[in-house]
């Protein structure tokens, strides 16, 4: 597959702080590309070299295969939707989407051909003579991707564009922004903060964390085989437990948890190999947690972790209710609220057990620790 | 009820001072001004209210000649202060750093913090006859001789936009200040050159601190006494020479007054006028942020 837009060891300094570390990565033309990760990891650094607001310190881009570090931002064929959409407030909407192709010289019958038919693609056919601040924020974010579609872009980059919206409008923008990249079929360039925007969204997902690119892959590949620990902690919601290990065997791990529970699980980081004592971090997704009431009955020792413990909070929301119980050594567990079957109904209070496979216990070795 | 009078206390004590200030100062002088204007003088001691003053305003060329010249100066003080200060505006607002900001602000100010006459002494010591540029120039050999670069018109304009240029500049780096830096890289992002973001989107968007600037800017040239005197002498023909002959050389006070009223009412339409070239309006571009 072309790509539209690749990195090569890109790295951004300021000072002695580098808040780009070597980041390499390429997106092939026309899918939906995320970059992942905290506040402060770099991904606006990095977004602002694509653009080329910054410099980068080392490392090559190049946007259509060629290189466009010399290249002036007012040249280079990526448009950038900001985080505050930066909508020009002199102008009206139709003013801000001609914007960019007057700056190409394009003639003036030309230019409100092309405005009309993207806002006719976009959905807000008419709004032209409206002034930017009778919009809605959903429109205004609307109209913020058309000034630079309008232009035909090889990329789009997008900053943590619904960082500004109520949880309402962005869960609809979410389902929006994917329609219209499939529409204009143009590659984006997407960066948040926000795990399940960048899941939802994307056809592969960067993690980014301390200027580094942790992994890239699909949302599956992060969700089912996180390869690091701060990937396995920072995408989806998950249990995550300090330990020691026990014993090792092939990739099955024997450990002890902090408190003193002895489990099962699976090492999931192929370039390090534990030894025993060595201090890991254990991550379970909340789903791969079964509960049943009554007591644990006796352990069978074969490939799943049992545990007694008693209800401490239910935390109900729709489909994605929890529930909180603390075991007999006093750590919190986190799983899915069954609402079927033989346990539903389960109260504040009950002795149930908790139980999952060996398997989805995924063992890292400690010290990257995950937020 | 007693916090409802409570608070018609506060409201009244508030409002005192401010009325005070407006009544006393502003108002009540101009009304004095407006009256004494309209009064001629029919024999010694004996006044009848008219137009007189006014007509006779109108009739004598010169006094016209010199109010339109005091206009176009000031309109030519206003463009050169807008030209220099828009740049230093920019820097401070949005190339300078954070810390330094305050600091180059203070800087500008540093020139207020001398009385308008010593400034403009300075300027005579620097640029008279026997002067330090002039000395200078002679010691380089770039003159024959000793050079008067005082008492012409280019003196008088750079001495007023020295003296006027910090009014233009703290509206414009307040305005500015209040851009988001995005719009400006949003601009060059969609494939504007430099000269485009600054005309369709800095110019723009600074418009408020434009108008407001050159408004105050305007109104301190065309009102100012001391510098044109000074640096410009006999040949100056500022309008506001004209009102002072007629105080206080002729003791002409009805005249005197009717030449003030002249040059607010004027002034005032030529900024009405301005408003009007430039599309904008005062109420909006003012008080838009
Ligand atoms: N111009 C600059 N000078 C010095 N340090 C900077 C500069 N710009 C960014 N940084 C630093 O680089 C790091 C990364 O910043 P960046 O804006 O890329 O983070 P981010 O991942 O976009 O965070 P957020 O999600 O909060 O927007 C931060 O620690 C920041 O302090
Ligand atoms: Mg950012």
């Amino acid at each position: 597959m072309p790509s539209d837009l690749a990195c090569q060891d890109v790295s951004k300094r300021f000072g002695r702080f580098l808040a780009v570390d070597g980041v390499s990565f390429s997106v092939p033309g026309g899918s939906f590309f995320s970059i992942l990760g905290p506040s402060g990891c770099g991904k606006t650094t990095l977004m602002r070299m694509i653009a080329g607001f910054e410099d980068p310190s080392g490392g090559d881009i190049r946007i259509d295969g060629r290189s466009v570090v010399d290249t002036p931002p007012n040249r280079r064929n990526v448009k950038m939707v900001f985080q505050h959409l930066a909508l020009f407030p002199m102008m009206n909407v139709g003013e801000n989407i001609a914007y960019g192709l007057r700056c190409r010289g394009m003639g003036r019958e030309e230019i409100r051909r092309r405005v009309a038919a993207v806002l006719d693609r976009i959905g807000l056919p008419g709004v032209a003579e409206k002034q930017v601040h009778q919009l809605s924020g959903g429109q205004k974010q609307r109209i913020a991707i058309a000034r630079c579609m309008v232009l035909e872009p090889d990329v789009l980059l997008l900053d943590e564009p619904l960082g500004a919206l109520d949880l309402k409008l962005r869960e609809r923008m979410k389902i929006e922004l994917k329609l219209l990249q499939h529409q204009f079929n143009t590659t984006f360039l997407y960066i948040t903060h926000d795990q399940s925007e960048a899941l939802v969204m994307s056809d592969r997902v960067a993690v980014m964390n301390h200027g580094r690119f942790e992994q890239i892959g699909t949302p599956q590949d992060l969700y089912h085989a996180p390869a690091t620990a701060f990937v396995a902690g920072f995408v989806g919601d998950t249990n995550r437990w300090d330990a020691a290990v026990v014993r090792t065997e092939g990739d099955r791990i024997a450990f002890a948890t902090t408190s003193g529970d002895a489990m099962l699980g699976r090492w999931a980081e192929p370039s390090r190999h534990p030894a025993v004592g060595d201090r890991i971090a254990v991550f379970v997704r909340p789903e791969a947690i079964e509960v049943r009431r009554g007591a644990a009955g006796t352990v069978d020792g074969g490939e799943v972790n049992r545990l007694s413990g008693t209800v401490e909070s239910i935390l109900f929301n729709g489909a994605a209710s929890r529930l909180l119980v603390r075991t007999a050594a006093g750590h919190i567990v986190e799983a899915d609220l069954p609402q079927s079957g033989a346990a539903a109904g389960i109260a504040q209070g009950e002795t149930v057990e908790v139980a999952w496979p060996a398997e989805r216990a995924r063992c890292f070795l400690a010290g990257a620790a995950a937020p | 009820m007693k916090t409802r009078d409570a608070d018609r206390l506060a409201l009244i004590l508030l409002l005192t001072p401010f009325v005070m200030w407006i009544g006393l100062l502003i108002v009540l002088p101009h009304a004095g001004v407006v009256l004494l204007s309209l009064r001629e003088k029919v024999a010694p001691r004996m006044f009848e209210y008219g137009l007189g003053n006014y007509i006779a305003f109108l009739k004598e060329p010169i006094y016209l000649n010199t109010l339109m010249r005091t206009a176009v100066m000031s309109l030519l003080v206003t463009a050169l202060a807008l030209l220099v200060a828009f740049p230093v505006a920019f820097y401070i607002a949005k190339v300078a750093r954070a810390r330094s900001r305050a600091a180059l602000l203070l800087l500008c100010l540093v020139p207020l913090w001398v009385s308008d006459l010593v400034r403009a002494f300075g300027w005579i010591v620097l640029l008279r006859e026997t002067g330090i540029v002039s000395s200078a120039l002679q010691a380089l050999g770039l003159a024959a001789g000793p050079v008067e670069l005082l008492y012409n018109d280019a003196t008088v304009v750079v001495g007023l936009v020295y003296t006027v240029v910090l009014f233009m500049i703290v509206p414009l780096v307040s305005t500015l200040d209040g851009m988001d830096d995005s719009l400006i890289e949003a601009g060059f992002n969609l494939g504007g050159s430099r000269l485009t973001v600054l005309r369709r989107i800095v110019v723009p968007y600074a418009m408020p601190g434009i108008v407001s600037g050159s408004i105050i800017v305007f109104m301190l040239t065309a009102g100012s006494y001391l510098t044109p005197v000074l640096l410009g002498g006999k040949t100056s023909m500022w309008f506001t020479e004209q009102i002072y002959d007629q105080f206080i050389t002729r003791f002409n006070w009805e005249s005197g007054a009717a030449f003030g009223v002249s040059l607010l009412v004027f002034t005032s339409l030529v900024v009405w006028i301005g408003l009007r070239l430039t599309g904008q309006q005062l109420a909006t571009t003012v008080a838009r942020r």
